[in-house]
Order: C-alpha cells, then sequence, then structure tokens
C-alpha cells in the first residue's frame, strides 16, 4: 500500500493522473495531443488558469516551430510542476459568490440573463457566443427568464462547518454533486 | 427598478444598497468579478469535455472488445463446423445446421414457387406489395413503418428473391457518374436506425432519378428497425436500380447478425418465415456490391482499405463466395500434416485476443503477417509464452513474441516455413503446416480489408488488433492506392464520429456515419454527403432527439456518462473473481484497500480495455479514509436478480459473463425457434462451451441447474427465462427511480 505522504510517491501519482488525462485526447495514441485541447485537459486537472495564465502554458509547450500538436514529452515536466506547486488554484465558493454579488448590484439573488452577457462578453477575458449561448442555455431558468446564483436570497446555514450555498437554483449549471466533486479535487 | 425593501438579501459582508439606486460597481472590480467567473466557468466545461471524452472511449472500447469476442466465437464454431460435425456421436449434430451455406434440395426456382403459393391472411392490415414495384409501393412502405406496422413474410421474400435475382447481375465495383449536374449524396452507418434514415430522407428528399443515393454498409444489427431499413433500400434499389446503390458493409453478414441483434429482430418479427427468411438474407448480403466509384475520382467503401488492395483484381473476386468475413476460407485437414504438441498450462484467464495479450490494439506492428481469423497461421509457442494468453483461444493463433519486429517480416500471403498452425482443442494442440494460400482466400482477404479497415494517421499497413479483422492503414497507403487507380478522395464509414462525420489523411480520407446517438442518446450526430461534378463533398448534419426539450451540454454528457459507466460496471462485474484474485495479491495484508495505482494496473490488466482508470476511479471505486482505493466498492452497484439454486455465485458469475455467447448458441440450437432446447442440448452445448473457454465448471453443477430450470419438468428449457437469471441490477439506478 502506498504511503501517501512519501514525497516521491506524490509525483507519481501525479504524472501518472496526468498521463490518463494526456491520453484521452490523444486519439492517435502517439503521444501527442492538439494544441487546442491542452486547456481542456490542464483544467480537467483542477486547474483554474485564466486565457493569459494558459496562453504561457501553451507557449511553454508549444514547439520551436508550432506544429499544432504538443508532444507528451514537454507536457509532463511543465504540468507535473503546475500540479505540484498548486498553481492555478480552485477558487472558493465564497469567492465566487461575492463575483456574482459584484454583479448583482442590487442585491436581487439573480441576474438578467442581458446583464450576465454584458459582462461576461464585454469584461474580463470576453466568453465567445458560443461560450455565452451554452452557459445562459444551462444556467436561465427557463420560466423566469432570469439567472439565479442565490437562492431565495437566503444562504444556507453553515453545514459541517462548510459554507453550502445557494447553488441549488443554480442547478443545471452547478449541480450540487459536481460542485462536491470539484471540491474533493486535489 | 428599485424597489428597495421587498428584495432583501441577508447576510451581505459588504455595505447593502437599501435605498434602492442603483450604484455601478467599479470598473476594477467588474472585471475582477467577470475573470472570476469567466475562469470558473471554463474550468466546468474542460471537465465537461473531459467527461464527454472519456465516456466516447468507453463506448468504443467496449464495443469493439465485443467485436473481438465475436471473433473468438466465430473462429471457434468455423473450427468445429469444419472438423467435428458431431459431438459424443449419438448426441445431436449440434453446429452443422447453423453456420454453413444450407444444402437445399429446392431449387431457386421451386422456392420462389412456394412462396408465391404463401396466403396473406385477411386479418393482415400492413402494405401489401406488387411486382415489379413503383413508387406507390415504396410509398406504403414508408407510410407504414412509421406507423410501426411489419410488412408480412410472403412480400419480405418476394421482395428478397427479386433483390438476390437483380444483385446477381451487378459487378463487385459500380461505376457512377455526375453528370448532368446531379448531385449524389452518400450515407454511412444506420444501424438499424430507421428515424434516421426518415431524417435523411426528409431533409434531402427521396430517392429518385434525380436525387441519387449511395449508402455504405451497415444497414443492420444494433438498432431496433433493422428489418424495416433493409426492406426500404431494397424497395429503392429494385425501383430505382441506376439511381440508388448499396454496398455491403461488415454487419451484412450472418455470424455478425447472429450476435448484433439482426438475428434475433428478423426471428421476433417472422415467426414463421423468419428462418427461410435468414437465409435469404445471407446470400442476399454477400452479393452486395463491394464498391462504389463516382466520375472514376471517389472510392466508396465501407471500412477501409490495405496495401493489397486492388480494384482490378478486386473486381474479378466472386463475391457471394464471401458469405461472412468471419469464416476463413476452409483448408482441408487432408492437406495439412499433423504433429501433436503437447498442451500448455492452460488458466481462466478470461477472454484473449488474436494478439499478443496486452493490447491497446493501436500500436503499428513492425511484422506485417496476415492474421487469419480462424488459424490457418499461427506459431507454435513455447509453454511459457502460451501460458501468457489465455485458454480459450481455441481458435486464435497465438504470436509469440518471438515472431514480432526482430525477423524480417514474412511476404503476407505466404506463411514462412516454420509457422505450424496451433489448434488446440481438449487435450492436445495440433500442429498443422499450412500450404500457400489458394486464391479463394486472397479474394476473401481483399473482401474482409475492404469491410473492416480503419484508417490511422501514422504510416503504413497494420494488422487491426483492436477489431480482429481488416488493418490499420496510413496515409501513405491512401496515397498510393489513390495515385494508381487515378483517384482523389476515399469515402468510407465503419467509424462512429462525434460529428458525424471526420476527415483524415490530409482530406483524402472521409469518414460518413449516419446512425446518430449511435451510443446513447445525444453521444453523437449524424451526417450525409453530397457530391456534385465538381466533387467538392457537401456535408449535412443531424441529430435525431427523443425528447422534446433541449437538453443542456450537461445533462447530456450525464445521460451518455451514466450509459458507458453501467457498461463499464457490468465488464467488472462479469470478471469479478479474477479481479478479486489480483486485487488480493496486492493487499498482503488483507485491509481491503490498495493503491490507486495498483487498481489502475489491475483493472487494466484484466479487463483489457484501454482506458483512463485513473481518471474514471472515482466514478467507479471509494477511497478510504486514508486515501486508498477499497477495491470491493466496484462491485457494490451491481447484484444479479434472484439466483436460482443450486447455482453458486461462481457459477452465477460465469454465465453472466458469457451470456451473450449462450444466447447465440442457444439460438443456433433452437431450429425451430421455439424459444425451448432440451436439456440434453443445454448439457452438451455447456460441455462443448466450457471446454472451448478452459472453464471448469462441475457437470454435476450444471446437471442440477439444467433440470431446476426446467420447471415444468417436460425435458426442456425455456432458456429465454434461462438468460432473463442472469441479468444484472444496477443497485443505483433502482435507487435514483425510487428518489426520482
Amino acid at each position: 500500500m502506498a504511503d501517501k505522504y512519501n514525497a516521491e510517491t506524490i509525483i507519481t501519482e501525479t504524472q501518472k493522473r496526468i498521463s490518463n488525462a494526456f491520453d484521452v485526447f490523444d486519439h492517435e495514441s502517439n503521444k501527442t495531443v492538439d494544441v487546442r485541447e491542452i486547456g481542456t485537459i490542464i483544467r480537467s486537472l483542477g486547474c483554474f488558469p485564466s486565457e493569459a495564465e494558459l496562453h504561457d502554458v501553451i507557449a511553454e509547450l508549444e514547439e520551436e516551430e508550432p506544429t499544432g500538436f504538443v508532444r507528451y514529452e514537454k507536457f509532463l515536466p511543465t504540468v507535473t510542476k503546475i500540479l505540484l506547486e498548486r498553481k492555478f488554484r480552485p477558487i472558493p465558493e465564497d469567492l465566487l459568490l461575492q463575483a456574482f454579488e459584484v454583479l448583482d448590484q442590487q442585491k436581487r439573488g439573480h441576474l438578467e440573463p442581458e446583464e450576465l452577457t454584458k459582462y461576461l462578453t464585454q469584461e474580463g477575458e470576453p466568453f465567445t457566443q458560443e461560450e455565452m449561448d451554452e452557459m445562459l442555455s444551462a444556467a436561465v431558468d427557463p420560466d423566469k427568464n432570469i439567472s439565479f446564483y442565490w437562492q431565495d436570497g437566503h444562504p444556507e446555514k453553515k453545514q459541517n462547518g462548510a459554507l453550502t450555498t445557494g447553488w441549488m437554483k443554480w442547478g443545471a449549471l452547478i449541480p450540487r454533486q459536481l460542485w462536491q466533486e470539484h471540491l474533493e479535487q486535489p | 427598478m428599485g424597489c428597495g425593501t421587498s428584495i432583501a438579501v441577508e447576510n451581505q459582508t459588504r455595505p447593502s444598497e437599501t435605498d434602492g439606486s442603483i450604484k455601478q460597481p467599479s470598473p476594477a472590480l467588474t472585471i475582477k468579478a467577470a475573470i472570476l467567473i469567466q475562469r470558473w466557468y471554463r474550468r466546468y466545461v474542460a471537465r465537461l469535455e473531459m467527461r464527454r471524452r472519456y465516456t466516447w472511449n468507453i463506448f468504443q472500447s467496449i464495443e469493439y472488445a465485443g467485436e473481438q469476442d465475436q471473433l473468438q466465437l466465430s473462429s471457434f464454431f468455423s473450427f468445429m463446423l469444419d472438423n467435428f460435425t458431431q459431438i459424443n456421436g449419438n448426441g445431436p449434430d449440434l453446429i452443422s445446421h447453423l453456420l454453413d451455406s444450407v444444402v437445399d434440395p429446392l431449387t431457386e426456382e421451386v422456392r420462389q414457387l412456394k412462396q408465391e403459393q404463401i396466403v396473406v391472411p385477411e386479418s393482415y392490415s400492413g402494405p401489401h406489395l406488387s411486382f415489379p414495384l413503383s413508387v406507390t409501393d415504396t410509398n406504403a412502405l414508408l407510410c407504414a413503418f412509421k406507423e410501426e406496422q411489419t410488412l408480412h413474410g410472403k412480400y419480405v421474400l418476394q421482395l428478397l428473391y427479386e433483390t438476390k435475382k437483380f444483385l446477381k447481375q451487378m459487378p463487385n465495383v459500380i461505376y457512377l457518374s455526375t453528370s448532368y449536374a446531379k448531385e449524389i449524396t452518400i450515407c454511412g452507418d444506420l444501424h438499424g436506425s430507421l428515424d434516421d434514415l426518415l431524417l435523411i430522407f426528409y431533409k434531402n428528399g427521396l430517392p429518385s432519378a434525380e436525387n441519387p443515393y449511395v449508402f455504405n454498409g451497415d444497414f443492420v444489427d444494433r438498432g431496433k428497425k433493422s428489418t424495416e431499413i433493409i426492406i426500404i433500400l431494397f424497395a429503392f434499389l429494385l425501383l430505382y436500380p441506376d439511381h440508388m446503390h448499396l454496398n455491403r458493409g461488415n454487419h451484412e453478414d450472418h455470424i455478425m447478425n447472429l450476435r448484433y441483434g439482426f438475428t434475433r429482430e428478423v426471428m421476433q418479427k417472422y415467426k414463421t418465415h423468419g428462418r427461410e427468411i435468414l437465409q435469404v438474407f445471407q446470400d442476399v448480403f454477400s452479393l452486395l456490391p463491394l464498391a462504389t466509384v463516382i466520375d472514376n475520382k471517389v472510392l466508396i467503401v465501407h471500412g477501409g482499405i490495405s496495401d493489397k488492395t486492388d480494384l482490378d483484381f478486386l473486381s474479378t473476386v466472386e463475391r457471394h463466395k464471401v458469405k461472412s468475413a468471419l469464416r476463413v476460407p476452409k483448408r482441408s485437414i487432408d492437406d495439412l500434416s499433423v504433429r501433436a504438441c503437447s498442451r500448455s498450462s492452460s488458466r481462466h484467464s478470461g477472454r484473449s485476443r488474436l494478439d499478443s495479450p496486452h493490447t491497446s490494439g493501436r500500436t503499428s506492428r513492425a511484422s506485417r503477417r496476415r492474421k487469419k481469423h480462424c488459424t490457418k497461421q499461427g506459431s507454435c509457442s513455447s509453454s511459457s509464452s502460451s501460458s501468457s494468453s489465455s485458454s480459450s483461444s481455441m481458435c486464435s493463433p497465438r504470436v509469440s513474441s518471438r515472431n514480432t519486429p526482430r525477423r524480417p517480416p514474412p511476404s503476407p500471403s505466404l506463411p514462412s516455413p516454420t509457422d505450424v498452425l496451433q489448434v488446440p482443442f481438449l487435450d492436445s494442440f495440433v500442429s498443422l503446416e499450412p500450404p500457400e494460400p489458394p486464391r479463394e482466400e486472397l479474394e476473401w482477404q481483399q473482401v474482409v480489408d475492404i469491410l473492416w479497415s480503419d484508417p490511422k494517421n501514422h504510416n503504413g499497413c497494420s494488422l487491426n488488433a483492436f477489431r480482429g479483422g481488416g488493418c490499420y492503414f496510413g496515409p501513405d497507403v491512401t496515397q498510393t492506392l489513390l495515385q494508381k487507380h487515378g483517384l482523389c478522395l476515399l469515402i468510407r464509414s465503419h467509424e462512429c464520429k462525434q460529428e458525424g462525420y471526420e476527415l483524415c489523411h490530409n482530406g483524402q480520407v472521409i469518414t460518413i456515419f449516419s446512425a446518430s446517438n449511435y451510443y446513447e442518446e445525444g453521444s453523437n450526430r449524424g451526417a450525409y454527403i453530397k457530391l456534385g461534378p465538381e466533387l467538392v463533398p457537401r456535408f449535412f448534419q443531424y441529430q435525431v432527439s427523443r425528447s422534446t426539450r433541449k437538453l443542456t451540454l450537461h445533462q447530456k454528457v450525464r445521460v451518455a456518462e451514466g450509459s458507458a459507466l453501467r457498461a463499464l460496471k457490468e465488464k467488472l462485474y462479469a470478471h469479478r473473481s479474477e479481479l478479486m484474485a489480483a486485487f488480493q495479491q496486492y493487499d498482503i495484508d488483507n485491509t481491503g484497500r490498495i493503491s490507486t495505482s495498483e487498481w489502475a494496473q489491475v483493472v487494466e490488466s484484466v479487463l483489457r480495455l484501454d482506458l483512463p482508470w485513473r481518471t474514471l476511479r472515482p466514478r467507479l471505486a471509494r477511497l478510504g479514509a486514508d486515501g486508498n482505493v477499497e477495491y470491493k466498492s466496484c462491485f457494490e452497484d451491481i447484484s444479479l436478480g434472484e439466483l436460482i439454486p443450486p447455482v453458486t455465485p461462481n457459477l452465477a458469475e460465469t454465465l453472466y459473463r458469457y451470456r451473450t455467447d449462450l444466447e447465440i448458441i442457444f439460438n443456433i440450437i433452437d431450429k425451430d425457434h421455439s424459444g425451448q432446447i432440451s436439456i440434453e442440448e443445454f448439457r452438451q452445448t455447456w460441455k462443448l462451451f466450457s471446454s472451448h473457454l478452459g472453464v471448469a465448471v462441475n457437470d454435476q453443477a450444471i446437471d442440477d441447474m439444467a433440470r431446476s430450470i426446467d420447471f415444468n419438468k417436460d425435458g426442456s428449457i425455456d432458456f429465454n427465462e434461462f438468460l432473463e437469471a442472469f441479468r444484472v441490477v444496477h443497485k443505483l439506478d433502482v435507487k435514483e427511480q425510487q428518489q426520482g
């Protein structure tokens, strides 16, 4: 049985996780992946880079003469470092909540789709139309045509020491289970 | 806009706006908030994408593994059929009435006459066909099938006989042209999905002189409406012989049909005439053309090509002789000199592959040895190498590791002098030296390559171990073939693609797949191609949706993933004893836990599915408090139904694992398709099958079981009931259903 605290084991385990994730996107089984999938792979490993940060990583991974593909030999060491150094850490849920609150200045507990669209396609690292459409389709309550992030305006009390926030209404977008999984990630 | 107090939100850590005036957040804060949300959302989407991908991998792996299993079974049958027509002397002739072309005392004409005499009862409310067919008939068929009606067996037979007559005069390769500015529509696999065919006709119009179609194989199996589809396609074929073209696919094969559902479907829908219908289908399928060429520039085949493919040779092949790609042309055993080898140790270690033990199926093999499905080449492996593959490889050639890379690849069609046929059976291996392959075999090889090959992105041509048949062909092979025949494009099907189509080999190969939601609702789109005189393909995609409400990406992924994981869990369950034994080897202190690494290793080596096990682990097994995997938790979700004593859990597991094979065998034995077989037949079947698998099963236990299943004590078993007993229940699903 593995000793969880053994540094070497941690590195090996991490590398195997990376290898697995890489393989899922290695369609031709030749240890290369399309550079456009790098973001997906890294994020699925538990990282939350911004687009800018991601571009930096990709630049590091690409060949001198960009081929459109990234090789595993380069991918592994770079991403191992990222994971072990815990770069691009997950966003704590209360921080995310505050972000929504910032946009919802009236403290209504929800946002109109137009508002959400305006903010997310114009500010920060804007969404493409496709990204926006997908988020809206998942997040907007079809009956009320608004998107909730806060349930009934009442946050749930702290349970088991964790703040269970009003993500229920956000059900389609962040189902509880997914959020839990997200929290489970190392 | 501001009505302040009525929408009060408590517990704000920041000063709340109580007077209702709208204050815009500071720009800096807005940007930060937006970035945060975007970062978070993109990560969420990435996770979804990952799940979608591995779901896809799971489906494909299991599908191809299933096809390999099918080949194992077929090679077993073939061997038995060729060499042993009677088991136990006085026992019933189990296999011989199955697979070989039935020597029918009646001539074609007599059979047709008989069929014409069939009387369609007054009570029949389905469509009536009159030959020669007209548009009225095809319209009637379409309407009827939309209404879920069934065409009467008499008309099916008539249709099939007419189709057979028609196809006999067709060449192997059909040449079309896009003159008169006509666009030709090319469709891929339909696999019994009538909804997809109807959707294509709806979007693109019915076949006609102005609207020619090519259907590229795999019309039947898997889906529930294979009969309807094939009837419609044949009807249009007869109606518009110059404008409707069908290529044969690897599922237009009666042995594949036994396993993948077409046989069952026909027998269920046609209780009286089913058997005859299936026999004619056997012939008709083998008469389907193998390839279509448009404007001498575009080649359309179902699977692909190999470095041996030659259109001129292909044109001369006697295609009707290749009834099934899974039956290698018979070489008489007398031709071969027989040497006996001692039997190596056999282990009940699950299904073997046709290739070396651990195969991801995708690495190219350096040696280019032609693999014959039922044995004729192999190597006399020493006991050490043979013990690494399972004993169930009764008829599969063992490629010992000696034969790969270091030896210079022998000429593919001539076996090297040291190759021997290795055919283990019961107590001894029989080694046979194969002679030069006869023309029949070369022809068979051409056909198999066309129907089973897949394109890959590395150069070269290697055996398609993943599928167990055909080749992987690289861009260089494509290039060579296209150049050789002055072609510019290869269109093929055979592989499910998420978008319904995919290009590869620098755009020289297009895969077109027309069955949407193939693995599961929402798994993929279907597509078809329109090709005009300029020969630039246009793609049209669609997706049949059962639910009227559009599913979000998340919901689609969840449904597909659930289905894939269920299939995977069943596989784990089916190999439970093997897995537990291997797990326990790592768990010396008997704690019930092993590391993730060890868990992944075991599962991969037992199931032999090339999947990202670590990524999947959270879905399949639980972690203990110490972060290690509680390996027993993999099996928690599944339970068998009530076990009939004296069925022990071990026996149950074995029966569960091989239930599909057993079903096929039962169907074969059950000549009159009554759903019943005699206890004696059951016993013999089991004996045969278990020796094939190397499964150690107590004969007495089987006898007891057979007798206990025979509820009415009349000496026969209803095997559908028997098989029902070995269906599994997914406990989590049940729980969900109870809650939902």
